[in-house]
């Protein structure tokens, strides 16, 4: 099971990447490679694939064509999950039920939990310090659809700790959220830097995040536009980037809406679904 | 007949044990398909077992068997439809719904039964249960409650975040069929109980329910479990006591109206303790800048002064009039 992972294999890579939704090309020619203990941060314009990109490293999107490898292993033979950890893009940690801030944050332990056995206290402990990180450690008790949205993407990155993975993936995990939370959020991605964890974080925009990337990557209509060093906000929207900057924190969700009910066939996979 | 007699005799006994099972078995694979949204799914397996039971009874085999056997396909072929065609599952719930129903009736037409005997599946028959019934039922809730107590972390996980469960490294769609699977037995046990057409009734009521009040999930579950358990055997203690007095109240529309009652008790409680977490939830930090001095008014506010009181940062601010008035050196100020 242990594969040595000298420091020259790099943590994540995609060679010749492209991604077909719907039989349209959202994603073309991506050569990534992430050294462990990079802080990169994967930007640009809505629509611009990189949460497709990010979607496809962690295996959640199939590759039309192209390889990913994990930490040198190809994606279809990788079987460390433990060492991933991934942050959906969500608007909510809330579900049809209740659940607690502390139980949310326990399923992210599932990663190192064999089937049929109570929690031990190395697991306790680690959500109890994942909590910590994420400083909602007296909210533990409560709902998480009590909290607010800042608050939820805190537990989300707190699941996504709990397990101790060396490589996280956060999907726009400051997206529509204020100020004070994005200062938190900022605060639990040092501590993770600090410990020299790779993160590969997908933002719109970086602000009180900026300090901490040591490395940007743009992305313009599925391909990559820039790689280097660290970019300020509105450098990676400038023209020669694409599109312009346009104030779109929410997901603007493209699906058309009229009053007609759309019935299709139910067997039919809905076409450029993009989630 | 006294009710102390009746519950001496053994179909009561039979019966009184089945819808013990039954009740806490069908709240537990419930939880989870609430947690989806997915409450209908119970109701979409229960139509497609009743083309189970038509087949049954025209075959001459087991009708529990076979609803067993095709609620199964059946739920596996929702869970297909499910994961592929996203959108549109409400849809295909619905055709296979329809499917089950007419199927079944139409079955047991053919098969020349009575629709008397089709009944007795469709809205329960707990009275009526055989030992081996009592057995089948026995072991089939007991298999579902471990199944789902067992596995909970996962199922959990699961249902919660089915992106995150799958990075995670767990094998999403087996999880999601043993889902489906569980719903599906637990249907066909609940069915001599409840009846096919009220089953999913038994599974959602209770979780509905215990979520009013609950923040957990496991105290959502476990309060579930008790809830149907009540609701169950209280239903049919009920229907048997009236039976006593010439009432003729049957069992399955007992045992969901006193779910059901259950719920309107709880959701009035609920809403109050909605509101007042609303009500009591910290005001964001920061936001005063400035320094703006309420007017002078005699009330003192502290404590128990009668006014909500709303931790914001290190300090308190009293809620009252649509101000909200925070203490500083001696005089109030607006925050």
């Amino acid at each position: 099971m242990s594969v040595t992972t000298d420091s020259a294999t790099p943590a994540v890579s995609i060679t010749n990447g492209a991604v077909e939704i719907g039989g349209r090309p959202v994603l073309r020619g991506i050569d990534l490679s992430v050294e462990v203990g990079d802080f990169l941060a994967l930007m640009g314009a809505n629509g611009s694939g990189k949460s497709t990109l990010v979607r496809a490293l962690v295996g959640l999107r199939p590759l039309s064509v192209g390889e990913v490898r994990m930490f040198g292993t190809p994606l279809d033979d990788f079987a460390e999950w433990p060492r991933i950890g991934f942050v959906p893009q969500r608007a909510t940690a809330a579900s049809g039920v209740p659940a607690s801030v502390w139980e949310v944050v326990a399923a992210g332990r599932l990663t190192r939990r064999r089937l049929l056995r109570p929690l031990s206290r190395a697991d306790r402990a680690a959500i109890e310090e994942a909590l910590e990180v994420v400083g909602l450690a007296h909210r533990r008790r409560d709902a998480v659809s009590h909290l607010s949205g800042g608050q939820q993407q805190r537990v989300l990155i707190a699941r996504a700790l709990a397990g101790q993975p060396d490589l996280f993936f956060l999907d726009e995990p400051t997206a529509g959220v204020d100020l004070p939370n994005q200062q938190a959020l900022a605060g639990a991605l040092a501590a993770l830097k600090a410990r020299k964890a790779t993160v590969v974080l997908v933002a719109h925009e970086l602000g009180p995040l900026a300090p901490l990337v040591d490395r940007a990557v743009v992305m313009r209509d599925g391909r990559l536009a820039y790689d280097g060093p660290p970019l300020r906000d509105h450098e990676a929207h400038e023209p020669w980037f694409g599109e312009p900057h346009t104030h779109h924190h929410h997901h603007a969700r493209s699906v058309h809406h009229d009053h007609a009910p759309q019935v299709t066939s139910p067997l039919d996979p809905p076409n450029g679904s993009h989630r | 007949m006294s009710p102390a007699e009746l519950f001496a005799l053994p179909f009561m006994q039979r019966a009184l044990i089945a819808a013990l099972f039954t009740g806490i078995a069908a709240p537990a694979v419930g939880t989870f398909l609430v947690q989806r949204r997915l409450a209908l799914m119970g109701d979409g397996i229960g139509h497609v077992a009743v083309t189970g039971v038509a087949i049954g009874l025209m075959t001459g085999a087991s009708p529990i068997w076979a609803a067993v056997l095709v609620a199964v396909a059946g739920s596996v072929l929702i869970e297909i439809i499910r994961e592929r065609g996203q959108t549109n599952g409400d849809v295909a719930l619905a055709l296979l719904f329809y499917g089950g129903l007419a199927g079944g009736i139409f079955i047991t037409g053919l098969a020349g039964q009575s629709a008397a005997k089709l009944n007795t599946f469709l809205f329960g028959s707990l009275t009526t249960l055989s030992v081996d019934d009592v057995i089948v039922t026995m072991v089939l809730a007991a298999a579902v409650i471990v199944l789902c107590l067992g596995l909970a972390p996962q199922l959990f996980a699961v249902a919660q975040d089915q992106e995150f469960a799958q990075v995670a490294g767990l094998r999403v769609r087996y999880y999601n069929v043993l889902v489906a699977v569980l719903a599906a037995v637990s249907v066909t046990v609940a069915m001599r109980t409840v009846g096919l057409l009220l089953v999913s009734a038994l599974m959602v009521v209770p979780v509905a329910t215990a979520q009013q009040v609950t923040r957990s999930f496991r105290t959502t579950i476990g309060a579930a479990m008790v809830l149907g358990c009540v609701a169950s055997v209280g239903g049919l203690v009920v229907a048997a006591v009236a039976s006593t007095n010439d009432i003729n109240a049957q069992t399955g529309p007992t045992i969901v109206l006193l779910a059901l009652a259950g719920y309107v008790v709880a959701w009035p409680v609920g809403v109050w303790l909605r509101h007042r977490a609303r009500l009591r939830a910290p005001f964001p930090s920061g936001g005063t800048t400035e320094h703006e001095t309420a007017p002078e008014h005699a009330h003192q506010h502290g404590p128990g002064c009668g006014h909500l009181a709303v931790p914001h940062d290190d300090h308190v601010d009293y809620v009252h009039d649509g101000h909200r008035h925070a203490e500083h050196a001696g005089h109030y100020d607006e925050h």
